[in-house]
């Protein structure tokens, strides 16, 4: 049943994932035998996105059917899950730009790719990236940001980073609709990413492990 | 609250009712509006000009439009219409505090900028609204510099779920009282008594005239009348200051680009009253309800469009376009949800003889196609990230295009790098007329010295295209 339980949240069927959810639980199955199905179904999704197959709409919806899933599933499990992560990233949209649904995607797509995640908010001026850095200890950095002031924010951030002498402990992309070569260029980060699918593919590139 | 329903919804068309299809052909005079609205436009009947020249400047800036947007002579040169967006503010050196709130160095900065970098058309200053009256009105829908965000930060939207799913049946039945009574108390904390207006066409009978009008006496909706009014003065304030830059610039011979403003359907539920992930999850969860709101809201982004026209004698009214790029639906969707109701925008002002000026943020690569499916000579097209040689051989058989210098260029990019992708530009998509010179999307953060190349290019380069 979880093979169906795969079909329905990668095909968008809302109703029939809930129901499955609800029959598995009820025939006692391990709860983690769910989440993982529900995480093959996300990397189907992930991979059609990919592929252009399927768009922000289909990311949206399928991220609305996990989440009831899970809260589904979460009464039920006993003790922490420990589940092995592929690798850290630290994420924030820069300094002067409040948006967050473009990293908030990016945050979602990492977090069910399997990779910890800690996510700085809007509006995160460089120091914290910096003292955040050091927390954390990240592999990798994102910075979002979707307006043009982002573009010197970005630079500044990366440069701050620099003079802390972490530049070269981390990876850093930067991400957004208006980003390119040329911008990625400007701001001295290692690579960019215009889409949520980019930033995973970037991580999982950068960390290793698929 | 439960639907409430006088005809059911088919589950896979569109809306079931008797009533004839608007807006699905041109009407037959269609042509004749537009030629006379260009007229009125070109007869520049109200400016003040300030020479002979300035008047003869103008005209013939009108001249490259109208033959641009009609596709039946190239005009004799390409018309410059960069996106002015915020750079004046940058370029003067003010800050978010003192344009917003301070009316007359906004005005000083817009003339500062015509003057220096003269593109062949104004680009109004009303984008940036004035900061006072919403205050006034406690508006919640964005954040600027005197609510919450510093002076060097431009105004942001702020991502909601302003409408909640279960009320797309009271907007569908009666969008003006849903907006009224529902919307507005949300989005305007001062506008909160308004919860309590009556629904107008509840007041009919002299027995419902009293029960209708005791909300106004109370003193909570006389306070929110209060404040419409203080922040409509203020309002009448800021317009002064807007009116007098128009007739300044355009006494110079510049003519304004666009007047008034419109949206897609689709946009206005998805940007302003579900949000992104509501709109989106919509397209599952509640389609009719979605696709029949969009229907709902179509004539008034039509009579919305045309009133600012009509007010001013423009012919373009500018209508940004936003959830419908690519990336964020199907093509499917798109021409299930998008484009049905945005088509019947267009179709709609192209029946008031006005010019629909789409302006498509973000990428519209896989909808070059479906776009392609209107009247020909009767709208602009202006594009952001997209591939222009394929727009032209699309889309740009039946339309004007305009665009597409990339802020990223114009911000971090060398006056080279901006020179040789004009160049570019002017050669796949200037060729033959048609076609509008302009950025991807608003100039703010763009470094002068880019923007100067970019014009330069144009002039130079642009002249014989």
């Amino acid at each position: 049943m979880t093979g169906r339980l795969i079909d329905a949240i990668s095909s968008m069927k809302e109703k029939e994932a809930l129901d499955i959810t609800k029959a598995l639980l009820e025939s006692k199955i391990d709860p983690m035998e769910i989440l993982d199905a529900s995480s093959k179904a996300m990397e189907i999704v992930g991979k059609r996105f990919e592929l252009g197959e399927y768009f922000l709409s289909e990311l949206m919806m399928s991220g609305a059917i996990l989440k009831q899933v899970s809260e589904m599933v979460k009464p039920m499990l006993k003790g922490e899950v420990r589940t092995k992560k592929r690798g850290k990233v630290l994420i924030g949209t820069v300094k002067g730009d409040i948006h967050d649904i473009g990293k908030d995607i990016v945050v979602f797509l990492l977090d069910v790719n399997g990779f910890e995640v800690r996510d700085l908010g809007i509006d995160v001026p460089p120091e914290r990236f910096v003292e955040q850095i050091g927390d954390f200890q990240p592999q990798v950095v994102g910075l979002s940001g979707l307006l043009t002031l982002a573009y010197d924010a970005m630079k500044h951030t990366v440069q701050t980073i620099q003079k802390a002498g972490l530049r070269d402990s981390v990876k850093i992309m930067i991400g957004g609709g208006q980003m390119s070569t040329q911008v990625k260029e400007y701001v001295g980060a290692d690579a960019f990413g215009n889409d949520g699918m980019a930033a995973v593919a970037l991580a999982k590139d950068w960390i290793g492990g698929q | 609250m439960m639907a409430w329903r006088l005809l059911p919804l088919r589950k896979t068309g569109s809306v079931d009712n008797k009533m004839k299809e608007r807006w699905i052909d041109p009407s037959s005079d269609a042509e004749k509006k537009q030629e006379e609205n260009f007229q009125t436009w070109l007869s520049a009947a109200d400016i003040d000009f300030e020479t002979p020249e300035a008047k003869a400047g103008y005209k013939e800036r009108v001249k490259l439009i109208k033959d641009a947007v009609q596709l039946k002579s190239a005009p004799s040169r390409i018309p410059i219409s960069p996106s002015t967006g915020h750079f004046p503010i940058e370029y003067a050196k003010i800050n978010w505090h003192e344009a917003m709130y301070d009316y007359e160095k906004l005005a000083q900065a817009w003339e500062k900028y015509h003057d220096d970098f003269a593109p062949d058309f104004y680009h109004s200053p009303r984008t940036v609204v004035p900061g006072k009256v919403l205050e006034i009105l406690d508006f919640k829908l964005y954040r600027w510099v005197g609510n919450d965000l510093r002076e060097d930060q431009e105004y942001q939207f702020v991502e909601n779920e302003y409408m909640k799913a279960e009320e797309y049946q009271d907007l569908i039945d009666d969008p003006t009282g849903f907006f009224l009574t529902v919307y507005f108390p949300r989005i305007f904390g001062e506008l909160k008594p308004l919860e309590k207006m009556p629904l107008l066409p509840s007041v009919h009978e002299i027995p419902l005239v009293p029960p209708a009008v005791i909300p106004f006496g109370t003193k909570e909706v006389k306070s929110a009348f209060q404040k419409l009014a203080e922040a409509g003065d203020e309002a009448n304030d800021w317009h002064a200051m807007i009116m007098r830059v128009s007739a300044s610039i355009m006494g110079k011979g510049f003519p304004a680009f666009s007047a008034g403003f419109s949206k897609a359907p689709f946009d206005v539920i998805g940007d302003s009253l579900r949000g992104t992930q509501g709109v989106l999850t919509d397209m599952f969860r509640h389609p009719d309800e979605l696709k029949e709101a969009c229907e709902r809201i179509t004539p008034f982004m039509i009579k919305l469009g045309a009133a600012a026209c009509k007010a001013t004698g423009h012919i373009m009214p500018f209508i940004p376009l936003h959830k419908g790029a690519d990336g964020f639906m199907s093509d499917e969707q798109f021409r299930t949800f998008y484009w049905p109701t945005l088509r019947k925008v267009i179709i709609g002002l192209i029946d008031e003889g006005i010019v629909p000026q789409l302006f498509a943020e973000g990428g519209y690569n896989q909808r070059l196609e479906v776009i392609s499916d209107i009247p020909k000579g009767k709208t602009v097209w202006w594009f952001d990230t997209v591939d222009m040689a394929r727009a032209k051989e699309t889309v740009g058989k039946v339309s004007c295009i305009a665009g597409n210098v990339p802020l990223s260029l114009l911000c971090t990019g060398t006056p080279g790098d901006v020179t040789t992708y004009c160049r570019s530009l002017i050669e796949t998509a200037g060729k033959d007329g048609g076609f509008i010179f302009s950025t991807g999307a608003g100039m703010q953060g763009a470094k002068p010295g880019n923007v100067r190349a970019m014009i330069k290019a144009v002039k130079e380069y642009g002249a014989s295209a």
